[in-house]
């Protein structure tokens, strides 16, 4: 076969040296002679391709009579089941598909067989002549010229500072679009009302949770008592509100200075909404004592205060200080001694804000 | 004409068309027009047709899209579900998901029509994507087309913006996360982050607020924008003229394919009707999106496995990839008592932003570097271009890693394998993918380009093997046509630039650069056959003599 391949630059010519380009090249052979199909010599090939595309038309209008008849034959009434409406979507998708594609390869099959398929070449025109490029320069220069922005610049800086400044009321009018974040996000349900500490209830019946009914290894979806109750601003509140509680073997749980009376019996309660983009953590690992994020995987060890193990979560999940009221029910004792969920600006400022 | 127009006679059409074609032009005046595109040129390739799914896709989108309109109602007012679909009767939820439950099973052809547009959607994106993947790897977004490459790159992000507005209507659990997840992005931006939240949901999350603004957007506003961007789109390919692909006959001064009218107009306009056929096709055999399965949003459940609609897929996957704790230093840490959250802030922004930036700015890095300021109307094969190639394609690697890792609990749980040992390797994937995906794909077409070499100066294998007097054996080869030979070797093959002194005759660093990145860019080529060497190859061997075939035989003796 020859070395013309193996890269050697001495023999082969395989990789280029500087100044191959200016070598000769191969001479362009110009557009290949035309093939003629089948359908232009053979007047049989030609009718018999008309036949087909007549065929192709012909699906396509079994195809709108089948939509037709899907969409009035069958009725979405009361009495009707799912079945019936997948029935329905089946029937209209397949007519429109056969409706359409009759159509379209019937009349792609006519330009491909019985249209006359020579290629042409055409010549490019530039974008623009070389008169009217100057000319156009030109003209531009004159224009700037004849305002004398040039020699002004008093104008020039001033209609520049105006019209920098001429935006700002266009983005001022969007101020009413929401009212300003103040502390509102520094804040929950769980804070005692009238001195009246909330029970912690299930999610989504609102029923209170007696410490009895949390037995080591179970898990509580909860929300704040009173939330089902309120009238406007139920799914803001949640938002912030929603608590996984966990019992554990009260040996397992390693409790930090200050945190001592925020669990009951091994019984903690948490922030389900991660502290990453704010989805709620919703599964727990009872094995691993691991709380999950589904959305992006950020771990949480509820062994260890929910301190982040693994994933994109840079923060523990905020603790719900926890007791246990006269009648056996769990509540919470104040609000997060933290603001909840992703992190903001404002966050530190705001937890300072709720310790002092 | 030129008989007619020439004598006295006024000039009269004789057929029926030619009548009303007259009848317009005399009041409208559009024969400049028809002159001008009834037979203007088209050049035809099957990677010419992404573009035109992408545009027909719109065109479903829109048809469908109106549809939805006169049933879907944006409120997120409280309403307790009535419809026929009885597992959520009674359910507290908004006044969009309940409408939206009423368009899946109370209208009929609604859930067909919801289909559509979703699956329409999906395509939309998705073709552009391909479209651009093909302008670039051609070489299609050189001079005079970069800037409908950057009118394209716009089109893109007002698409996946269009995507997301859309998606998150329904107000289903699903989509609810998915803007939980935006408002955690939007809180994690230093300064104003927690007052944009605040201004763009009118509260709190969730709010009353979101669904209606995002309606305004997803009907009105950006596809009014995608709208005038494809206009002018398709202004500047008129202007233009469409590229060519390589090959005998076509050079940058003509354009070589079919009329406008009557074939290329069939085929292109049959393509809409099979576009919409395949959408009909998938709307009615697959379901996407059964938002019944998810329940109304509620900010406490969430389900496993979720994810968003492909082409936002990359962001979510990147925030997946970013760890938030590095052998304890975190990566939120409080800077002048404000909270600076780049485990957020990063994934969510650097990689998009290095992607488009790259992206837009591309066509002129690659003119800078080449010095290369002429007009290209015919199209690089791929290969012909590998340092362009490997680019491409070490980009489109790293996009994928992170699409993939959208996906990492789905590849967790479908393969088996640990949650964490996936992440850990789609993480070093994310740095090494694209350096390892560079390399290889620069040597792959440097390969192609060495065997085309070898087929334009040897000729293609036949397969025959002949034995020779003296026992050797060789298998024959044929030579190419003209035409297929040109093909090969008809390519243009820079070599680097050295760095060359201004006016002043001083040779600036950043001309250094330039002369450096040339280098890089061209450094490794191989060279398209020339016909010395076709001659050479033809004379100096024995066999060889058998292989140049009966019409070469002047040539090597």
């Amino acid at each position: 076969m020859g070395n013309h391949s193996d890269g050697s630059p001495n023999h082969s010519g395989t990789v280029a040296t500087a100044g191959q380009n200016v070598v000769e090249k191969f001479q362009d052979p110009g557009l290949p002679p035309h093939r003629l199909r089948l359908a232009d010599t053979d007047p049989r090939a030609a009718k018999r391709a008309e036949r087909q595309v007549a065929i192709l038309f012909g699906i396509s209008v079994i195809g709108t009579v089948i939509f037709l008849v899907s969409y009035f034959a069958i009725d979405l009434g009361q009495d009707s089941t799912i079945a019936t409406i997948r029935t329905q979507n089946l029937l209209l998708g397949l007519g429109t598909a056969f409706a359409m594609l009759g159509i379209g390869t019937g009349i792609v099959h006519w330009a491909k067989a019985l249209m006359p398929d020579h290629e042409v070449s055409e010549e490019r025109h530039a974008i623009r002549t070389e008169e009217d490029r100057q000319a156009a320069v030109r003209i531009v220069e004159d224009i700037v010229e004849e305002t004398g922005i040039k020699r002004r610049p008093l104008i020039r800086n001033t209609l520049l500072g105006a019209v920098a400044l001429a935006p700002l009321p266009a983005l001022a009018v969007f101020g009413d679009l929401g009212p300003r974040p103040d502390d509102k996000l520094a804040h929950t349900m769980w804070a005692p009302q009238g001195g009246k500490l909330k029970r912690l209830t299930r999610d989504p019946d609102g029923t209170p949770i007696k410490a009895s009914d949390v037995t080591i290894g179970s898990a509580f979806h909860v929300i704040p008592e009173g939330l089902n109750e309120l009238q406007e601003g139920k799914l803001n509140a949640k938002a912030k509100a929603v608590v996984l509680l966990m019992r554990l073997n009260p040996d397992d749980l390693t409790i930090s200075k200050g945190r001592e009376t925020w669990s009951y019996n091994g019984i903690v309660a948490y922030s389900k909404i991660c502290t990453h983009v704010g989805c709620p953590v919703a599964l727990y690992e009872q094995q691993t004592h691991h709380l999950l994020c589904p959305c992006h995987q950020s771990t949480f060890d509820l062994t260890k205060e929910c301190k982040v193990v693994f994933g994109p979560a840079s923060r523990p999940l905020p603790q719900l200080p926890i007791a246990v009221d006269a009648e056996g029910y769990l509540v919470a004792t104040s609000d997060f001694k933290e603001p909840v969920g992703p992190s903001y600006w404002e966050r530190d400022e705001h937890e300072r804000l709720i310790n002092s | 004409m030129s008989a007619s127009s020439t004598a006295e006679v006024p000039f009269v059409p004789t057929s029926k068309v030619g009548r009303i074609t007259d009848f317009v032009d005399e009041r409208v005046g559009g024969s400049g027009i028809l002159r001008e595109f009834g037979r203007k040129v088209f050049p035809d390739h099957w990677s010419f047709m992404f573009g035109e799914v992408a545009l027909y896709s719109f065109v479903i989108l829109l048809m469908s899209g109106t549809f939805l309109t006169f049933f879907f109602d944006p409120s997120m007012a409280e309403t307790h579900y009535s419809g026929s679909y009885t597992p959520l009767t009674n359910v507290e939820m908004s006044v969009a998901y309940s409408s939206s439950l009423n368009i899946s099973f109370d209208i009929r052809g609604g859930l067909f029509f919801r289909q559509v547009h979703h699956w329409a959607a999906l395509l939309f994106v998705a073709s552009l994507g391909v479209h651009m993947l093909r302008v670039f790897f051609t070489g299609a977004f050189r001079k005079p087309r970069e800037m409908n490459w950057v009118v394209g790159g716009v089109l893109l992000i007002l698409a996946m913006a269009e995507g997301f507005t859309g998606y998150s209507l329904p107000d289903d659990l699903l989509s609810g996360n998915g803007l939980r997840i935006i408002d955690g992005v939007i809180k994690s931006i230093p300064v104003i982050g927690t007052y944009i939240s605040f201004f763009l949901f009118g509260g709190e999350f969730p709010g009353t607020a979101i669904i209606g603004r995002l309606y305004v957007l997803h009907i009105l506003l950006v596809p009014a924008m995608i709208l005038l961007m494809i206009v002018i789109h398709l202004f500047m390919v008129v202007v233009h003229k469409h590229t060519q692909y390589p090959g005998p006959g076509r050079n940058d001064g003509n354009v070589v394919g079919y009329p406008l009218g009557p074939v290329y107009a069939a085929k292109a306009g049959g393509f809409f009707f099979i576009v919409f056929g395949v959408v009909a096709l998938m709307a009615a055999m697959f379901t996407i999106n059964p938002i019944w399965n998810y329940g109304p949003y509620d900010p406490s459940p969430v389900s496993a496995g979720t994810q968003p609609d492909w082409y936002i897929g990359f962001v979510d996957g990147a925030l997946r990839l970013m760890p938030g704790v590095v052998n304890d230093f975190h990566l939120e840490y409080v800077i002048f008592g404000h909270v600076l959250t780049l485990n957020v802030l990063l994934p969510a922004l650097v990689p998009a932003g290095i992607i488009f930036t790259v992206l837009f700015m591309y066509p002129w890095i690659e003119r800078w570097i080449t010095k290369d300021n002429r007009e290209h109307h015919v199209l690089d094969r791929p290969r012909n271009a590998p340092t362009r190639t490997a680019i491409g394609v070490a980009g489109f690697t790293w996009y994928c890693v992170m699409w993939a890792a959208a996906g990492s609990d789905l590849i967790a749980t479908h393969f088996h394998v640990a949650l964490n040992d996936v992440t850990y390797w789609l993480r070093t994937l994310f740095f090494l993918g694209p350096i390892f995906a560079f390399m290889v794909t620069k040597r792959v077409a440097l390969a192609l380009q060495r065997k085309d070499r070898e087929i334009a100066l040897h000729g293609r294998e036949t397969g025959r093997i002949v034995r020779l007097p003296h026992g050797e054996f060789i298998e024959v080869h044929a030579p190419l046509d003209d035409y297929k030979h040109y093909k090969l070797v008809g390519f243009e093959s820079p070599v680097p630039l050295a760095a060359e002194p201004n006016e002043h005759g001083v040779v600036t660093p950043k001309e250094k650069r330039r002369a450096a990145l040339s280098k890089w860019f061209f450094e490794d080529r191989v060279a398209p056959a020339t016909p010395a060497e076709l001659e050479a190859a033809h004379g100096h061997g024995h066999h060889e003599a058998i292989e140049s075939g009966e019409e070469h035989k002047s040539l090597s003796h």
